[in-house]
């Protein structure tokens, strides 16, 4: 079998041992092998934490920029260069926290990537405080008498805000988690995977075995085109359901809105204003015209 | 009362032309002739600005210069603001305090203009609309414009009384009324038109029936073709620069910019987005010069002070960033449609951490364009930030212009095609890595803001951090190299000299031109950081350093007595929101020339 083209040799990969940020990693990788993508097509953008290092250890483009900040980031390269493939990846206090208010309007917006969230209900970099997906009554050395808020629920809130794709995957699962992966990269429009994963460190209540006990795989019957029922599904805790929740094809996507590309398809470093069009536009202001 | 005006006026413009008086003792004050200022006031939504837009146009096609500048209250309809019109035989680029005849709408907006007003200025109203303390000429505007069926139309006839009283060609202001209504129904713009002529009948009456003459002299140049406002100048510039993305959040006084850019954006095939937040914008514009575009963002302070983490992260990734700061006075909200000069330290140190950057201050419209263009170009040779400082005054102000340089490839992008081994933080020269993009060759390209290796990838080694923030800081030496020098303007043997920056410029211009055999000379700063070595020079061993800046504890001031020693012997800081005009300035210039120099 040849080598995975995604694959870099990293002797020092800053995670714990037994960390779900490992199986995410494969399984991201074996995705993008998996839809035969060459690796200087694809562009990886994070935020910051344990899991917004994950670009440093496979082989492709990457913007590792700040905290929260990814999906603007990533939004906009694909509307500067639409044959890219874009995936914002970073853990939950990132992107439901820091960038709760970017999640929001890239679900509005619609641009073609996938956002991956490493979501394991606490924060690892800082050392242990609540995240937005912290079950009531977790404790922390900040919630030093339990977590009072309510989690923050984001598939619900994904299809609530009419996501065109949205899913949840469980990192124990590496098959199904790659499966999932691959869909959404393929999808053509905003794709969020949440993928539920322990921290060996720092949360010791949602473990392998809890998510094991807590979480089902939707049935085959779940029909991902109907809005309300994958709304209502959204909404199960227990066992929370995983795969792909809902998924609506044929949206205009954000690079298409633009309006842009249409007549010209080459990405923006290839084009320039063109002065002559610019003289006339100023030239409107002429009286004398 | 109003014979006398209309002669004054004649006189006025029949005379010298403004040329600067040569005789008389030092220090004079000489009149200004050769510009006449309209100011139309009225409450937000009354339609002022419309008049202002269309006497502008029909005073151009009668062969004048015009300058326009609007004032307003942060509100959609009500309050009190007002345009003013400076018409001149020259060319006219400032804000005048002066106000030959006013044109007040309302009772509170007569109100809001007097004390501006002199027993020189010509008050033309409604009296019935006014009410108690109504005085100047009457004109029943609001009862003329209900004779065209739209008592709305009180604006258009407004402007048709003032063209009948100047005894224009009303075909001018016909074709003036035409462009402003392009686009409206033919009925909409029929009613105006007649609205215009009833005006333009009831004021031509009162002209013959005094038996004055109301005509203007030929402008002895034909003014420019072009007239722009200060945002699309700057929105023109960005266009000239390559500019092909542009993110941002709406904020008074810098929205203009996104406007006109967004309204262009299919027709010059950028990218243009709203964002939900200025940390979006100024995030989404990095993600765009990474991918190869030319990103800008447009805002204000407010917005700004949000956007500084990622410009500390345009320092670290090393990436070209072009953000316009149209500044308005703070702290906070402040007073949002009003001006300043108050975010040059804000701009300075905005974003954690040690990099370089460049700031541009333009000075006028022609500035305004040119530095806007060029700022894509110096952050891409850099790969540095460049923050280009306007205000709302520079926005919302505008005047004929002659037509820019447009260059014949604007802003083609300082980018390589990558090797398989491209390293995006390898060495080049002063610092500047050849900049790679993805999608353009064969390497890959990373960039990171932690602090990193070549290949952007995460490091922790005291060596490679010593190194790289030494080719960080080493790019000040290519700002350096390509600073834009400082503008002396007057004779070079002046004892004093007033130093200014941004758009203080015209002001002062027009107010030292006013000045009897001043000895004054004004230095001009259209790059404010990295400041080229050459304004040290030109200022040391000066008698007098004036300082002139819209703000409160001058600011660059502050950074020059910082970066060169510079003693300041006097200090003109306003800050009350109101622009510098030429008439306070010169005023605040004759007080100081006559102290002894201390």
């Amino acid at each position: 079998m040849p080598a995975n083209p995604f694959h870099r040799n990293c002797p020092d990969i800053a995670w714990c041992p037994g960390c779900g940020n490992f199986p995410i990693l494969e399984a991201v990788k074996e995705a993008l092998v998996g839809l035969n993508l060459d690796p200087l097509s694809v562009v990886m953008v994070s935020g910051i934490g344990q899991a917004a290092k994950l670009p440093h250890y496979l082989s492709t483009h990457f913007f590792n920029g700040l905290h929260g900040r990814a999906l603007p980031v990533a939004t906009a390269i694909r509307g500067a260069n639409p044959n890219l493939t874009l995936i914002a990846e970073s853990g939950d206090g990132d992107m439901y926290g820091e960038g709760g208010n970017h999640f929001l309007h890239a679900v509005r917006r619609n641009p073609n990537l996938t956002m991956i969230v490493h979501d394991n209900m606490v924060y690892g970099l800082t050392k242990g405080q609540a995240s937005p997906t912290s079950q009531k009554g977790f404790q922390t050395p900040v919630q030093f008498h339990g977590v009072t808020s309510e989690p923050l629920n984001p598939v619900a809130l994904a299809i609530a805000l009419n996501a065109s794709f949205v899913a949840r995957a469980f990192a124990g699962d590496r098959e199904g988690t790659r499966d999932i992966l691959k869909a959404a990269i393929s999808h053509e429009g905003f794709s969020l995977v949440d993928i539920l994963q322990p921290c060996v460190t720092f949360n010791k209540i949602n473990t392998y075995t809890w998510f094991k006990e807590h979480s089902r795989v939707l049935p085959p019957s779940h029909d991902p085109g109907d809005r309300k029922i994958a709304f209502a599904r959204s909404l199960e805790t227990n066992p929370i359901p995983l795969g792909i929740l809902f998924r609506e094809t044929g949206r205009p996507t954000f690079e298409e809105n633009l309006g842009i590309f249409q007549s010209d398809p080459r990405p923006l470093f290839q084009r320039w204003p063109d002065s002559a069009r610019l003289r006339a536009l100023m030239m409107k202001n002429s009286v004398f015209a | 009362m109003i014979v006398m005006r209309l002669v004054i006026l004649y006189s006025y413009l029949s005379k010298g032309l403004g040329k600067i008086i040569e005789e008389g003792p030092l220090l004079r004050e000489s009149k200004i002739h050769d510009y006449y200022s309209i100011v139309l006031s009225g409450a937000a939504g009354s339609g002022i600005q419309a008049i202002g837009e269309i006497l502008t146009w029909a005073f151009r096609l009668d062969g004048f210069h015009v300058f326009s500048s609007g004032e307003f209250m942060s509100r959609i309809r009500g309050g009190s603001n007002s345009t003013l019109i400076r018409i001149g035989s020259r060319p006219v680029r400032s804000w005048s305090d002066a106000v030959d005849l006013c044109i007040p709408l309302d009772n509170q907006a007569l109100n809001h203009v007097k004390s501006r007003l002199t027993t020189d200025t010509l008050i033309l109203s409604d009296h019935a609309t006014i009410g108690t303390g109504a005085y100047g000429l009457d004109i029943p505007l609001t009862a003329m414009a209900a004779e065209t069926g739209k008592a709305i139309y009180a604006n258009t006839v407004a402007a048709g009384a003032i063209w009948g009283l100047y005894a224009g060609n009303f075909e001018h202001l016909g074709k003036a009324i035409e462009h402003h209504f392009a686009g409206k129904p033919t009925e909409t713009l029929e009613q105006n038109r007649l609205a215009a002529r009833k005006g333009y009948e009831f004021s031509t009456n009162i002209r013959l029936t005094s038996s004055a003459s109301f005509r203007f002299p030929s402008p002895p140049s034909a003014p420019h073709p072009l007239f722009l406002t200060g945002a699309e100048a700057v929105a023109c510039g960005a266009l000239a620069g390559g500019c092909s993305f542009v993110s941002s959040y709406p904020m008074s006084p810098s929205t203009g910019v996104l406007t006109f850019l967004a309204q262009q954006a299919h027709e010059f095939g950028i990218a243009v987005e709203q964002a939900e937040d200025e940390i979006s914008a100024a995030n989404m514009v990095l993600g765009a010069w990474y991918a190869g575009a030319r990103g800008l963002t447009t805002t204000s302070g407010g917005g700004f002070s949000l956007m500084t983490e990622t410009i500390s992260l345009a320092g670290m990734i090393e990436s070209p960033m072009v953000i316009h700061l149209a500044q308005r006075p703070g702290p906070a909200t402040g007073l949002p449609t009003r001006t300043a000069q108050e975010d040059l330290q804000l701009a300075l140190y905005a974003g954690h951490g040690e990099f370089p950057r460049i700031l541009l201050a333009p000075g006028n419209l022609e500035q305004a364009y040119d530095l806007t263009r060029r700022a894509f170009d110096l952050a891409d040779a850099c790969q540095v930030p460049v923050i280009i400082l306007t205000d709302q005054y520079l926005m919302d102000s505008g005047y004929d212009v002659e037509p820019p340089d447009i260059p014949q490839i604007p802003g083609k992008p300082a980018i390589v095609k990558t090797d398989h081994d491209y390293h995006r933080y390898g060495p080049g020269p002063q610092g500047v890595s050849p900049r790679g993009i993805p999608g353009w060759g064969t390497g890959l390209v990373g960039v990171d803001s932690d602090e990193h290796d070549q290949e952007a990838h995460i490091t922790e080694k005291a060596e490679v951090r010593v190194a790289m923030v030494e080719k960080r800081l080493h790019k000040a030496t290519a700002l350096l190299d390509l600073a834009i020098p400082p503008e002396w303007i007057g004779p070079i043997d002046a004892e004093a000299v007033v130093v200014c920056w941004g758009s203080t410029l015209e002001p002062l211009r027009e107010a030292v031109s006013g000045l009897a055999k001043p000895n004054l000379a004004i230095l001009h700063f259209s790059q404010v950081y990295p400041l080229h070595s050459s304004g040290q020079a030109l200022i040391e061993g000066k008698r007098r350093l004036i300082l002139a800046e819209g703000n409160g504890t001058g600011q660059f001031g502050r950074l020059l007595t910082g970066e060169w020693g510079t003693h300041w012997q006097h200090r003109l800081l306003k800050f009350d929101g109101a622009p510098f005009s030429a008439e306070g300035l010169r005023q605040a210039l004759v007080a100081i020339l006559q102290q002894e120099v201390r």
